[in-house]
């Protein structure tokens, strides 16, 4: 099937299988690797990008289905050279060791800020639940989206 | 202070981060070579069968497909069966039975990820299904099913005994104690799960015969020697390239028949051939941990002196014995069972068995099986403190060893290096409020609610190790380091080990940048590349400080007094007229006169004259054999509620004391510790691999094999003591696994402890809800096994 999904900004048309996950269709056809691939039964949440602004699973969702959509990964929170408050944040605080759920992470991070600017522990906690850190116990990535709502020193959302 | 331009140990932001947050890391899956084909397992369905056939036509002809690789194929290479790391011998591809659920057998080779799992449909195996052996309790009885009949002259299913400290005195201890406790600890099978699946790209050059793969791999220089050793291949014409690694815990330590079945592919097919797990083969079939039914038996004084311990151990190893650890040590270092105590004797005997399931057992941060160990005797402790009526923190108390009787010899042969242990427990004891913790559990019970405070206190033996005791295969335990300082003063730091999120490119940067006093900017650390590292054993059992952290300051030290001579040509002065201030040598006497690292580096490099017998340049290699392990240790405490009408624990706080040693990075330990301390959670209260009758694995997925997320991990409180190691050139200690050694126990305990109410002494985890309720009731149930 022939579709077109903007991707962080810029349109893509490939031509692909009707099953080809979202998640393969941005590493394998695209070659952005930022967004990882960890578990086929979106329990771990290595793979969240944004579809229309919403955080999704893209392992459990079709290249298809993001057809005419726009969809934002890790590779486009950076704007204009200059790091996003999560990017930084994580580094700050020590949020990420092995990097792998890192990408998921910071992309349900910033779309929390955008809505709740002034996060609780508690909302920062029930955001990342759905995805899964093997290595940072999820104390310095709380921390970590902490830092940011506290060093938003531009409106990402412009 | 500012980032990387600090000089040395402390809070450094790490190197490694910049590429991960813009999601620029480049991990095995993200690696595409040109004319890459792509592999699929095609996989047992049955735990135990015998294979009749396997028929690959319709895959082959596929239109997508470039080679079917079967058991019969390897066979015709001598590669059908491979060594393990414990003596045994694995199948890369089944060629007489299958003997566990998931077990390979046969490999596709083709255009796409997708017309390779296409192809795997394709295959038409004919399985005769045989009575499995799933309960491990059962595989040494009489008339069981024999699994490895392909062993020549076995009839039953036993692996190993064997056994660590003196009998006989144990013996007497008990036969003279006062109080004796007796309980069966079971700590079920678990797995790393590292969030990055295990894989491989496997790239044969026909042209130059040159073997490289891009691979999982913790020990990427073990894993070139055991290729050379299996198939034959010359080692220097094997390179082996660990990338960025999304997690280890032990997972990656392995060679798995995936990587052998790719790196095949690429021989039969002349492409480079991608091979990546997915989740489920990941859980199903790689490195498992734990598995240890154990007895534990405790000798007391009625006034609280533990004396003595034994214990029996059935060990669970699978299908074919494939535990990681020092060869010598089949039981790895259980034997450290005896804990943070004072204990005039004790003796443990360990019997490993085969079971239809995968093999593995020595993974999951356990610094080689310290894990079931310290979960044993912190129980065995608790129990203890019930029967004699004593609170848990006071009966430690009276048994922790003492800074005094450092170094320690213990009664099964360790020699922990140093230690204060009471002065942690008191430290975290104070931290957690530890009296008005139990003011405050009094009331609730007043009022009908199960509040619980668990204490756990662990000894960790890590950095294996003295080469003459511990080797892998015959390949001694010692890791190489090389720094070279270019002209202008910049260094490049060579090492085996490799980081899988440690942040290893940070902390040995630091060494060396407190070593030779120049920025950490300006050191860059390589590894994860045998064709640009020395020789190593790599990282796992929390190995990479004591051992190759240990090497780095040892070789830059040799660089400093390189850089010594070069300073005394320099100023016309006797090098032992020189003396060392951070990044400069002077004259002694006068402090203007001198050089700094990067005039000495340049200096080294030119035209000055050196003295006779010195080379020029400034670089250095060394290779470091250990004296001892190190031994860090910590309290924890943790306090936990449960709800009596479901069941559910939550963690309410969790304190954590650790002495490591010198800190490096004390933001990376904490970070470490963090980890560990979930690991803790998820074993405790949610994480089991466990088999229904016909050998089904219940836990293949992450929908059944439940792992802790942030809604399961209070905020952890931390705390340290530094006791540093007398034998470490920097005084550190490992600590990568401490927490997940230490955390079960303090976990369970306080679960436990809240059920006192209703009798409860011990209950096995994982404490889920359904297991803590029917431990209420009165009827607990076999947490390993869904067997009516």
């Amino acid at each position: 099937m022939n579709i077109t999904v903007t991707v962080n900004g810029r349109p893509y048309t490939r031509d692909v299988e009707p099953r080809l996950l979202l998640v393969h269709f941005l590493r394998d056809e695209l070659d952005l690797t930022g967004t990882h691939w960890g578990c086929d039964t979106s329990n771990c949440g290595a793979c969240v990008v944004w579809l229309d602004e919403v955080p999704v699973k893209s392992c459990t969702v079709l290249a298809v289905m993001a057809s005419g959509k726009e969809v934002r990964t890790v590779e486009g929170l950076e704007r204009d050279g200059e790091l996003d408050p999560v990017q930084q944040g994580f580094t700050e605080c020590h949020g990420l060791q092995c990097g792998f759920c890192t990408p998921g992470m910071l992309m349900t991070s910033r779309w929390l800020l955008d809505r709740s600017p002034d996060p609780s522990e508690a909302e920062i906690r029930e955001a990342v639940s759905g995805q899964i850190c093997r290595c940072t116990g999820y104390e310095n990535i709380v921390r970590s989206v902490r830092w940011a709502a506290e060093h938003s020193s531009r409106e990402v959302a412009q | 202070m500012s980032g990387n331009g600090q000089h040395g140990f402390g809070r450094v932001p790490r190197k490694e981060d910049a590429r991960f947050i813009r999601g620029q890391g480049n991990y095995v899956d993200d690696i595409k070579l040109p004319g890459m084909l792509y592999g699929a397992v095609l996989r047992s369905p049955h735990a135990h069968a015998r294979l009749v056939s396997v028929d690959t036509a319709a895959a082959e002809a596929h239109p997508q497909v470039r080679a079917v690789i079967t058991g019969e194929t390897l066979a015709g290479l001598d590669l059908a069966w491979m060594p393990t790391l414990s003596g045994d011998v694995q199948a890369v591809l089944a060629t007489d039975k299958v003997r566990f659920q998931g077990q390979e057998v046969a490999f596709v080779v083709a255009d796409s990820h997708y017309a390779a799992r296409d192809a795997l449909e394709l295959i038409d195996v004919d399985y005769e299904a045989l009575p499995p052996v799933i309960d491990a309790r059962t595989a040494l009885d009489d008339g069981a099913p024999v699994i490895r009949d392909d062993l020549e002259g076995r009839g039953d299913n036993h692996i190993f005994d064997w056994e660590a400290g003196d009998a006989a005195a144990t013996d007497r201890v008990f036969d003279g104690a006062e109080v004796v406790v007796a309980q069966d600890v079971l700590y079920p099978r678990v797995h790393p799960a590292p969030l990055e699946t295990c894989g491989i790209v496997a790239d044969m050059d026909k042209v130059t015969g040159k073997l490289t793969v891009h691979t999982t791999t913790q020990a990427p220089h073990a894993h070139r020697t055991v290729y050379a050793l299996v198939a034959g291949l010359p080692e220097h014409k094997i390179r082996v390239v660990s990338p960025d690694i999304g997690g280890g815990f032990g997972n990656k330590v392995g060679i798995y028949p995936g990587y052998v079945c790719a790196i095949v592919g690429s021989i039969v097919t002349g492409r480079p051939v991608k091979w990546m797990e997915d989740r489920s083969e990941n859980l199903m079939t790689t490195s498992f941990a734990r598995d240890y039914h154990m007895r534990g038996e405790i000798a007391a004084t009625r006034d609280g002196r533990v004396r003595g311990l034994r214990v029996t151990v059935l060990a669970d190893h699978g299908a074919f014995n494939g535990t990681a650890q020092p060869t010598k040590f089949p039981a790895g270092f259980f034997h450290v069972f005896t804990g943070s105590y004072d204990i005039e004797a004790a003796h443990c005997a360990v019997t490993g068995v085969y079971t239809n399931k995968a093999p593995g057992g020595v993974a999951y941060a356990c610094s080689f099986r310290i894990t079931e160990a310290a979960y044993l005797v912190e129980r065995m402790m608790d129990m203890l403190a019930a029967e004699l009526d004593l609170d848990p923190a006071e009966l430690r108390l009276r048994n922790l060893l003492r800074a005094e009787q450092f170094p320690y010899s213990t009664a099964t042969g360790w020699e922990y290096d140093s230690g204060d242990y009471p002065r942690t427990l008191r430290k975290a004891l104070d931290i957690a409020g530890y009296d008005k913790l139990r003011a405050e559990q009094a009331d609730r019970r007043e009022r009908g609610e199960l509040m619980g405070i668990g204490i756990s206190f662990f000894t960790e033996a890590v950095g294996a190790g003295p080469r003459k005791h511990m080797d892998i295969l015959g390949l001694g335990m010692a890791d190489g380091a090389e720094l070279r300082v270019h002209p202008t003063g910049k260094a490049v730091l060579r090492i085996s080990v490799q980081t899988q999120g440690q942040g290893h490119e940070t902390t040995f940067a630091q060494i060396v940048a407190h070593e030779l006093g120049i920025p950490v900017d300006d050191v860059e650390v390589v590894h994860g590349d045998t064709d640009q590292t020395p020789f190593g054993l790599g990282t796992y059992g929390s190995r990479s400080t004591p051992v190759s952290g240990a090497a780095t300051a040892v070789v830059a030290r040799k660089v400093r007094e390189r850089a010594r001579i070069v300073a005394g040509a320099m100023l016309e002065a006797a090098p032992g007229d020189l003396e060392w201030t951070p990044g400069r040598w002077t004259v002694r006497g006068d402090p203007s006169s001198g050089a700094t690292m990067q005039e000495i580096a340049m200096a080294a490099h030119g035209s000055l004259e050196l003295p006779d017998g010195v080379e020029g340049h400034l670089d250095a290699t060394t290779v470091y054999n250990p004296p001892n392990l190190t031994y860090p240790f910590g309290a924890y405490i943790a306090v936990v509620d449960v709800d009596p009408g479901t069941g559910k624990v939550a963690v309410r706080r969790f304190v954590a004391v650790d002495d490591c040693g010198v800190r490096i990075n004390p933001m990376i330990v904490e970070g470490q510790v963090h980890g560990g301390l979930a690991d803790g959670v998820g074993m405790a209260l949610m994480q089991v691999m466990a088999f229904d009758e016909d050998g089904n694995h219940l836990g293949a997925s992450f929908m059944d094999y439940l792992l802790p997320t942030s809604m399961e991990c209070p905020s952890w409180e931390l705390g340290e003591t530094v006791t540093p190691s007398p034998h470490h050139p920097l005084g550190a200690k490992g600590v990568g696994e401490s927490a997940t050694v230490g955390s079960p126990a303090a976990i369970v305990n306080a679960v436990v402890d809240a059920l006192a109410p209703y009798g409860v002494r011990h209950a096995d985890m994982p404490l889920t809800p359904a297991n803590v309720w029917r431990v209420i009731q009165g009827r607990p149930f076999r947490t390993d096994l869904a067997i009516p």
